[in-house]
This record gives C-alpha cells, structure tokens and sequence, in this order.
C-alpha cells in the first residue's frame, strides 16, 4: 500500500513537472542557441565583409601604419598601437589605485564610510561613457594642456579616461574577493606580530591575487573596445609617437569615425577588418578573465 | 566531549615543580575583565602564570578560555567592540598598554584549526615570522627554519619536501607547522587554544611530546577540553566556570585534591 501512494506521490505530479521541466530547458536552450548563432553569424559577416582587405594585404595589415583611404592603402598598425597603449596606460593608473582603494575600503575604512563609498563607485561604474567623454573635453583636456601638454588631447588623456572608466570594476572585484579571505588565516599573521600592513601584504593580496587578475583582464576587455570616450579625447590622428603626448587613434576609434562615410569598398573593407581584429582580441581577453574568475570560484 | 560520564583521575607524573612559589612569575594577570560589546565575558581574573611551565586552562565551553587566552596576546581586541581592561603585567610592563604588535612577537600563538598560509610554502610558512622581523639573510633564515621545525617535531617529516605549500601536509602536521611557525620568532610565552581539537589521537600525542619538550625553553599555556591532556602536559592548572577563575594550582594536586567543589564535580564529569 506505502508503495502504491508513493508511487502516485511520485508520478503524477512528477510527470507533469518533469514535461514542464523539459520544456522550459528547451526554451532556454533555444534562446542561448540564438544567442550563440548570432555571434558566430556576426564574426562570419565581419570575415566576409573584410575578406578583400586580407586578401590585398594578408596579415601585413595587421603590421604596416600608413592609412590613406584616398590611395586605398590600409595598414592597421596606428590604431592597434592605440588600444593597446591607451589600455596598457589605463591599467597602469587603475589597477595600483583599485587595489589600493579596495584594501582601504576592507582593511581601514569604517563600515558606514565603505557602504557609502562603494555605493558612489558602483554608480561611477553606470555612467554613460559619452558623459565621462565629455568630462574629459571639458576638464582633463584643459586640464593637461595647463600643464604642458601640446594638444591636449592625446594617448596620455585617452588612458586617464580610460582608468577613470574601469576603477570601479578593480575596486569593486577587488573588494569582493578581499572580503573572502578566511579571518583565521589574517589571525594567524596577526598573531605573528604583523602590522596591518603586513597583514594586508602577506596574506590579504597574496590570497586574493587570482581574483584581482581576473579583474584586471575584464576590465582591459572593456578598456580595448571603448569607443565613444576614447575617440573624444584620443586626438584620432594615425600615427605613432613616442610621446604619449602626442594624439593617436584607437581600433574602436576609427570605426566609429570614418564607416559612416567610408568612399570605397576598400576602405570599408578595411575597417571592417579593423573590427574582426578587435572582436577577437576582446574575445581572448575576456575568455582568460572569466576562465581565471571561474577557477577561482572553483578553488573556493 | 564525554563530559557527562565520570571519568577516572588521570595518572600523575613527577612533574619538576613542587612547590606554588618554586618557578618566577612570567605573566601577572590582575583583575582582567572583557567582554564583547556590552557583554562581561572575564569578571576580574587574577592569575600569576609561572615561567617555563606549562599552564592548562580548563573549564566548560564559553566559561572564557579562549577569550582569556586572547587578551594574552591581545587578539581579543582585534574582534570589532571587544573590551579588555585591568592589568597583565609581562616582564615589568603591562602589555595592554604596549603596542600589540611588539607584545605579539613575544607572544605567539597557536590556533584551534590548523591555519597555515595557503600562499607559502612550508619553509615560508616558518619563516613568516622571521621576515616580519626584518631578517633577510637566507642562511639565517634557512637555519632557523630547520630549528624551530625540529623543535615542533616535524622536521624529518617535511625536510625534503620544504618548498612544498603548507597545505598539503596532514592535519596534524599542519598544527606542528603553526606552532614551528609560533616558535621561530622565539617568542618567550606560547598560547594554544585548543591545538589539538581538530586532531586524532597520534598527532595529539605528538604534539604533547612537544610541548614537553619545548617548556625548558618558554612559557607554554594550553586551553584544552581534555582533561587528560591537561594531566599529560601541565604543571599548573587553570579552572575556569562563567568567566571567573574558580581554582588555580599545581596539575597534580587539583586532579587529585581539588580545593573547589565545582572543580571537583568538572574535573569528575559531574559537571552541568
Ligand atoms: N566574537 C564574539 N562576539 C560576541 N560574543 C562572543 C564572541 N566570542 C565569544 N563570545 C562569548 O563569550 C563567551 C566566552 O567565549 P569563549 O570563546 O572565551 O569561551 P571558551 O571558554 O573558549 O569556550 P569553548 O570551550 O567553547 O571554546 C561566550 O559566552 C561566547 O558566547
Ligand atoms: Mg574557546
């Protein structure tokens, strides 16, 4: 008799849940189908969209730095140079100043100010880049130009921005993964006759540096797709200087600039290379990011 | 905890101090009270632990061991509205009102669960201290390194395996790699607050053996729910009930001839 009622406990409504069950993962599996067609369709468009510039100039597009639309010569240097700088500087102004501003609000901050100081990163983190853009022309330009640079505008003023734009991501993975360093192992430093410091130093970091690096690799993805601040303030000049004062150009940058009115095929073939490029660079760094990210989810 | 069931008196051994007064004060505690918050944990306890012995602090849980031990070191202010006040006085000077981190490498101490520093090799993990301290000679530290884990017992365990994470070794290996940690700074009181807690029967042994063995060197205080553990390795006891000291003196003496009735009916299982 117990056999039979659990039986029917178990079937009937079992049943039913179970062919709901299927279809909801159906659905769900149709919409991350969708969701995974339409990126594999947007990188086949973008190979086939550039397929003319790599077969004019094969991968030396990638390595040469004259861009003259006009003579239908394209070289890509300029602008990966660019990204790369304009990032590489991003993350050498952020990552020192959001690990240190995360180790601040955990180790030393007093709990009412830290609640209120991540609320104010976590909104810097939801302004519109166009505004930050903004806020470069109107006071970071002036502001370097009062202080020597030539221009104004340039790689230098591109990675301030730049840092500006991804502090809050360091500063707020950062915070996450120093929260979870287990109390008795910063006890243990403690009980060794260790200053704050050195507890931060030789325990906190230490244990939390997978995570920061995942941090910092996501926000070098956002970093080198940037569009919309870094052409405001990049000074969109292909060329490569030593100076970082000088104005340069940025993969995202040019795309934004000249597709609307690129004059020929070339040109617009050119760009769209450009774009492929980016694509997968983004997608290299963000892929290590999350990869790092899930380890150490994992590790946990 | 088979604290309900009576239990046989441990054996006693001969331990080398007879007499209350024979071994020199090495920590003065007067009228220490703590709490946490609001909350009175330790109601003015007055204690002399003895130089070179070892001190076992007994009693049932949340009568204020570990929050006695704790105050020692002062790690006890380190929890956010921890209260301490009164007098420890530790070679001349009270070490509430010295800089915790001085008093800290005077103090070392051991935790309940094996805490090793996931980052560090078991090499780094005993020389931590020492690096703190500003020592950078790597001889030095190498020498140090292979002394404090022979005096922890573990050094024919780990010696060709020291550039191996800490935490790969064995639970009860982890805790001899802590209290070699504790050791190499050469801190003249050593607290354990439950070492042996998270650890079976051998490496409880083991690491008796070695609190034995290192007493001629420093003052060693053990918080320890076991009874016979207490009986092993101190010379001195501690019973604690409700955040008062109840009965302080020789190990021997209180197992057999308790002067309190309540360490009496704790130390026989009658307790509660
Ligand atoms: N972090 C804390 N915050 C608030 N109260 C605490 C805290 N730690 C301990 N207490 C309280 O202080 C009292 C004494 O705790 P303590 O840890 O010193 O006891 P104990 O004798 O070590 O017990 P056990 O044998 O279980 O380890 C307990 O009543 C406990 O609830
Ligand atoms: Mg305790």
């Amino acid at each position: 008799m117990t056999t039979a009622v659990l039986d029917r406990v178990r079937k009937v409504p079992g049943s039913r849940e179970r062919a709901g069950d299927r279809l909801f993962r159906l659905v769900i599996a149709g919409f991350a189908g969708i969701i995974l067609l339409a990126a594999v369709a947007l990188a086949w468009q973008l190979a086939r969209e550039s397929a003319e510039t790599w077969r004019t100039f094969g991968l030396t597009f990638l390595w040469t730095s004259d861009w003259d639309p006009v003579a239908d010569v394209f070289g890509a240097l300029p602008f990966l140079y660019g990204t790369a700088v304009s990032s590489f500087l991003a993350l050498l102004i952020a990552v020192p100043l959001g690990v240190g501003a995360a180790v601040f609000l955990t180790e030393l901050a007093p709990k009412r100010l830290a609640e209120v100081l991540m609320f104010a990163i976590e909104l810097l983190a939801a302004v519109p880049s166009v505004i930050l853009g903004l806020m470069g022309i109107f006071l970071l330009v002036p502001a370097m130009r009062a202080a020597g640079s030539p221009y104004g505008v340039g790689m230098l003023t591109a990675g301030l921005i730049l840092a500006f734009m991804i502090l809050p991501y360091i500063t707020t993975i950062t915070r996450e993964v120093l929260l979870t360093v287990p109390r008795p192992l910063k006890e243990a430093m403690y009980a060794l006759g260790a200053t704050r410091w050195e507890v931060v130093r030789g325990v906190s970091l230490p244990y939390a540096r997978p995570g920061i690096v995942g941090a910092v690799f996501l926000s070098l993805g956002r970093a080198l797709g940037e569009t919309m601040a870094v052409t405001m303030v990049i000074g969109n000049t292909p060329q490569i200087k030593a100076s970082l004062l000088e104005p340069g150009y940025s993969m995202a940058a040019v795309i934004a600039n000249e597709l609307a009115e690129a004059a020929s095929d070339a040109h617009l073939s050119a760009l769209v290379a450009i774009g492929l490029t980016l694509m997968a660079v983004t997608i290299v760094v963000n892929g290590a990011a999350r990869l790092m990210l899930y380890r150490l989810g994992r590790a946990k | 905890m088979d604290m309900m069931r009576p239990m046989p008196l441990p054996e006693m051994k001969e331990g080398p101090a007879t007499n209350d007064a024979s071994a020199a004060v090495a920590i003065s505690v007067r009228d220490l009270r703590a709490g946490y918050g609001a909350a009175p944990v330790l109601k003015g306890v007055n204690l002399e632990i003895r130089e070179k012995t070892v001190t076992a602090i007994i009693g049932p849980s949340g009568c204020g061991k570990s929050t006695l031990i704790r105050c020692l070191n002062r790690m006890h202010e380190a929890i956010p509205g921890a209260t301490c006040d009164g007098e420890i006085l530790l070679g001349g000077r009270n070490a509430l009102e010295i800089d915790p981190v001085l008093l800290r490498r005077e103090v070392g101490m051991v935790f309940q669960r094996p805490n090793p520093f996931p980052t560090m090799t078991i090499a780094q993990n005993v020389a931590a201290g020492l690096v703190l301290n500003g020592v950078r000679d790597r001889a030095a530290i190498a020498e140090t390194v292979e002394k404090s884990l022979r005096r922890a017992a573990l050094w024919d365990e780990v010696k060709d395996k020291l550039d191996a994470p800490g935490v790969g070794l064995s639970g009860g290996q982890q805790q001899r790699l802590c209290i070699a940690r504790a050791l190499a700074v050469e801190p003249r009181v050593l607290l354990l607050d439950e070492p042996c807690s998270a650890l079976d029967p051998i490496a409880t042994g083991r690491i008796e053996e070695l609190l034995i063995q290192i007493k001629d060197q420093l003052t060693v205080v053990i918080v320890t729910h076991n009874m016979q553990q207490a009986a092993r390795v101190s010379e001195y006891t501690v019973f604690m009930l409700m955040g008062e000291m109840v009965e302080y003196g020789l190990t021997r003496k209180m197992f057999t001839q308790p002067a309190d009735k309540r360490t009496e009916d704790y130390i026989t299982g009658r307790f509660g």
